[in-house]
This record gives structure tokens, C-alpha cells and sequence, in this order.
């Protein structure tokens, strides 16, 4: 599936809750089932800064797709990180560099990317961006 | 007066918003306070009817904003007891305040000096002293904490010495409220013959600190924690040490004469004041004491006392809340976490429902390190908080736990 249809697979999935309490459980949730890191992998050089809870996240190349893998102290973080996977991880480098993120207001998430919110998701996503150029080979 | 809280919250327009669409509970006292509309009205007052550069003017509304800067420094010596108004250095807070002491003292120690801190300290409290002992080689000794979270004091009297100039403590810990026993700290340090610096940010909401009985050497508060604006706060300084240092930074207000030859400086407090201050905090500063002082300090601690005890007690009922930092004497502040689950969750989850506390350090990393912990939530009350806020707070508490496990 291409990075357009998991967003839009996303959205209609979080548009059947009714209310916040449904939506951060279904976060908390996925975070439960997040693809997890590696725990040799859990290292400083791997730790998204600007984050309150610890959040890591690694990303390797198979083929010619992007594996990420991520964990995090804070479960709301880890299920932010998890749709993350879920939108980012097994496209190509490319892909992932053209991808825009509109549907995290979409589904109501949008609280969570300003800057000055200390979880990390704008520095994970900005993480995300910067292996896909690493791996870009175009 | 008959404390009445409801009629309390009268006086806090922020008290009537709603965040997430639930009513504002504000637990996040100990990071700052809310403001009473007498404090708001008296900044607005001065902007909207006497703004006018303080001390130089020879206009009228120059000489009523000077009167009323002035008047809050007076206000400030009436409320800490300090014998002269010269020894009060407004400043932009507490964090400035004690950088203004360790310049001061740069040149007055040297590498075979000692400083202690005690391991309760905020970051603001260790960082300056670490610059400062980087530049005269002077050393840093820690007062370790109990397991209680209360100071070790047999440590500290073993670390006392001839070689002890300065001792650094706070009144009030930011990150478990507890209250240190900074009297019998102060004489003993004396003993010894060293300066204390005493941090009261914490305190000065809950404590109203006599000065003067406490023969303290340096003490300092932020305005913003006690009902008042931020970016204004307070150093008070005997007058003995305030002459022997050197002054903090240059520019105009501070000065007597300045030729490029030589400039001389200005008498205390203008020495330490340097370039136009912040005249409407001062202000609002003055405006909050009044306002505080009208409430009466023994009602506002009778108060808050019996919701930390309501709240702590409430809290131990929640099967694995651990709260961290018990000690006898503390003020209303309740650190703690629950079974393993991280703090930024449940703040994030209370905000949802309206609440307001602090998660993460507190800026006291060595306080988290001491219990091996990332940090903690933190609920700090104010006198006006209510009950019915507490029993709200426990309850969502208890349904972020839920939905977290």
C-alpha cells in the first residue's frame, strides 16, 4: 500500500470515534503493537531530542524500502510513533520525502506537532525525513 | 477575615475559562501562580494612565511612576522585614538574582574555597555557582538528600569548614516542597563565618519569611510565584556583602559619573539596576503583596495545609501511586508516580480532561536521579484551589490510569 491509502486507511479508521477518550485509546493501543526496536538499538545516538519521554527510533534499508523501528518510556508516544510506522515504514526513500502530513490533523492530532509540545513527533517525523534523503539514492 | 474561598476565586478571571472543554483546574501552582484582577488592574492602571521612564524624569508622570516603582520596593522591605529598603535589588527574577550574587562573588573567592549546595536544588540554583567556580576554582560540595526527600543535616554540619564562604539552599524544594530548615542552617553557616543565599521562590507563596529574625545574608524570589507579573522578582542583600561586590552589569540607572576615564557607580540599590526596569512588574509585584498580605499569610497556610493533607490523602488510596518526597515539614506540592507508567502520559491525558499539573524533572535533575526515576507528576495547590478540584483531579486521575494500563 502506498503512503496515500495507509493516511487515508488511518482517517476513516479514526473517524468512528466519537470523542478524544476513543481516539487515545485506540493510540494507546496501537502503541502496544508498535513495530519495536531492537533493544541493542536503544541508544543515545538513535533518541529523538525534544522529547519528554524517551523515544528511539532506527531506521535500516531493505531492498529498496525504509524499516523503521521505534519505542518509547510514554505510550501515548509510542502510539504516535506507531502511526508513524505505520504511514512511513516499508516505503521507498523517495516516497517518504514527497509524502505530506495532513492527515495527522485529519485525525485530530494536530495538538501534537507544534513545535514547542515536548513529545518529539515533529522531530521524529523531521528523523523520518532525514533517513529517506540519507537512503535517497535520486 | 473568614477565609471563603469561593469568594477568592471571584478575584481570578483565569478560574472561569474551560481547556478541553472542561472546567480550568489549575494544579500547576509551583511553576507559577494566577493573578488576581487587583494585580492585573495595576499593571494596566500604569500603562493606560502614568507609563513614563522612571527615576531620570523631571516631569509629573515621571515623578508618579518613580513614586510607585519606589512604593513597591518599599512594599517588598515591608513584607520580608528588611531593615532597609537599599538591601532590595528588583530584578527579573530569581534565576537573575542568583547570577547577580555568584558575579558578585567571582572575585571574592578563590581555589581554596568552598561552596555548599544541597542536592534539593532547582537547575538555577547549580548551574550559576558551576560557571562561577570554573572561573576562581572554588569547589562545589553537595548536601545529600534523605530518602524522605527531607536534607541530610548531620552531612551538611560534616561538610561545614573554615574553608565554607557560601551556602546555597532552598527555602522550599521545587520539585517535593520540602520545607529545609534554613535557620538553623543560616546560624550554623555563620558559625563558620559563611554567606547563605537562600532560594525562597517556592516559599514566598506559602511562607511569609521575616528576614531580619532570619539573619539571612542573600534571599530571592519571583513575583510570578506569588500572585504577581513575570519577569520581576527580588534580591535581598545585607548591606555589608551588596557594597563589597562588584556590580552585575553596566549601563545607565547605575551609574554616578562617567567619563572615558572613570565611572563611578551608583549608591545600593541603583548600583545593581542597570538600564530602565521593569517598572509595571514592579508594580504588579507590590500589587500582589497587598493583595496576599490582605488575605493574611496564617489563612493562606491554615489552607493549603489542610488540602495537601485532603489530597495526599486521597492520593494513597490509588493502588501503586508512589508520592515522592514525605517530609514533615512541606508545602503544597505532591510529587508522584503511578506502577510504571510515565508521567508525560498522565499529564497529557489530565489535560484532556481540564487539569493542569507538571510532568517530567522540574528542572531538579539531580533530585530525579537521587530516586532513579525520569521524573514525576507534579500537583501543586493554591489557596485557591478547592476540594471539589482535588476530588476531580483524583477521579480523572484514576480514569487516565485506567486507560493507560
Amino acid at each position: 500500500m502506498g503512503i496515500i491509502e495507509v493516511q487515508n486507511e488511518i482517517v476513516e479508521e479514526f473517524s468512528l470515534f466519537e470523542d478524544w477518550m476513543q481516539r487515545y485509546e485506540y493510540m494507546i493501543e496501537l502503541g502496544k503493537s508498535i513495530d519495536l526496536i531492537d533493544s541493542s538499538k536503544k541508544i543515545d545516538t538513535n533518541l529523538i531530542k525534544g522529547c519528554q519521554s524517551k523515544l528511539w527510533l532506527h531506521a535500516e534499508l531493505r531492498e529498496d524500502r525504509l524499516i523503521f523501528k521505534a519505542d518509547s518510556e510514554a505510550i501515548i508516544t509510542k502510539g504516535i510513533a506507531a502511526i508513524l510506522l505505520r504511514v512511513f515504514s516499508n516505503q521507498t526513500p523517495k516516497n517518504i520525502l514527497e509524502a505530506n502530513l495532513e492527515f495527522i490533523d485529519k485525525i485530530g492530532l494536530k495538538e501534537h506537532l507544534s513545535p514547542t509540545r515536548a513529545n518529539g513527533l515533529l522531530s521524529m517525523i523531521k528523523q523520518i525525513k532525514y533517513y529517506a534523503l540519507a537512503f535517497n539514492k535520486n | 477575615m473568614a477565609f471563603d474561598v469561593n469568594k477568592i476565586r471571584e478575584d481570578f478571571p483565569i478560574l472561569k475559562r474551560k481547556v478541553n472543554g472542561c472546567p480550568l483546574v489549575y494544579l500547576d501552582n509551583a511553576a507559577t501562580s494566577q493573578k488576581p484582577r487587583k494585580v492585573i488592574d495595576s499593571i494596566v492602571d500604569y500603562y493606560e494612565n502614568y507609563n513614563s521612564n522612571i527615576h531620570r524624569g523631571v516631569h509629573s508622570i515621571s515623578q508618579e511612576a518613580t513614586d510607585a516603582y519606589e512604593e513597591a520596593r518599599k512594599k517588598i522591605q515591608k513584607h520580608f522585614n528588611v531593615k532597609d529598603s537599599k538591601e532590595i535589588i528588583l530584578t527579573s527574577g530569581t534565576t537573575h538574582s542568583i547570577n547577580l550574587v555568584a558575579n558578585g562573588f567571582t572575585s571574592l573567592l578563590n581555589k581554596e574555597d568552598e561552596i555548599l549546595i544541597s542536592e534539593l536544588e532547582h537547575h538555577s540554583n547549580i548551574v550559576p555557582w558551576q560557571m562561577m567556580c570554573e572561573k576562581n576554582g572554588a569547589k562545589i560540595k553537595v548536601i545529600p538528600l534523605t530518602s524522605n526527600g527531607e536534607l541530610n543535616y548531620d552531612s551538611f554540619l560534616g561538610l561545614l569548614s573554615n574553608k565554607t564562604k557560601l551556602v546555597f539552599v532552598n527555602h522550599v524544594s521545587n520539585a517535593l516542597g520540602t520545607i529545609n530548615p534554613i535557620k538553623s542552617i543560616i546560624s550554623k553557616a555563620h558559625e563558620y563565618g559563611a554567606a547563605v543565599l537562600i532560594d525562597g521562590a517556592q516559599a514566598s507563596s506559602h511562607i511569609k519569611a521575616d528576614l531580619q529574625d532570619l539573619n539571612v545574608d542573600f534571599y530571592t524570589t519571583s513575583a510570578h510565584k506569588l500572585c504577581g507579573p513575570t519577569g520581576i522578582g527580588m534580591l535581598f542583600g545585607k548591606k555589608e556583602w551588596l557594597t563589597k561586590m562588584p556590580p552585575y552589569q553596566g549601563g545607565g540607572e547605575m551609574i554616578s559619573e562617567v567619563t572615558f576615564e572613570k565611572t563611578t557607580y551608583a549608591d545600593l540599590p541603583h548600583k545593581f539596576e542597570a538600564g530602565t526596569p521593569n517598572i509595571a512588574g514592579a508594580i504588579g509585584f507590590g500589587a500582589s503583596l497587598d493583595y496576599l498580605n490582605s488575605i493574611g499569610f496564617e489563612n493562606i497556610e491554615a489552607y493549603e495545609s489542610e488540602l495537601l493533607n485532603y489530597a495526599t490523602n486521597k492520593l494513597k488510596n490509588i493502588p501503586e501511586l508512589k508520592i515522592y518526597g514525605e517530609a514533615k515539614d512541606k508545602t503544597s506540592v505532591i510529587s508522584f508516580n503511578v506502577g510504571e507508567l510515565h508521567s508525560y502520559d498522565i499529564g497529557t491525558i489530565l489535560d484532556k480532561f481540564g487539569i493542569a499539573v507538571r510532568t517530567g524533572q522540574h528542572c531538579a535533575q539531580p533530585v530525579m536521579d537521587y530516586f532513579g526515576i525520569p521524573g514525576t507528576v507534579r500537583a501543586s495547590f493554591s489557596f485557591y484551589n478547592t476540594k471539589e478540584e482535588i476530588d476531580y483531579f483524583c477521579k480523572s486521575l484514576e480514569r487516565a490510569i485506567t486507560m493507560l494500563s
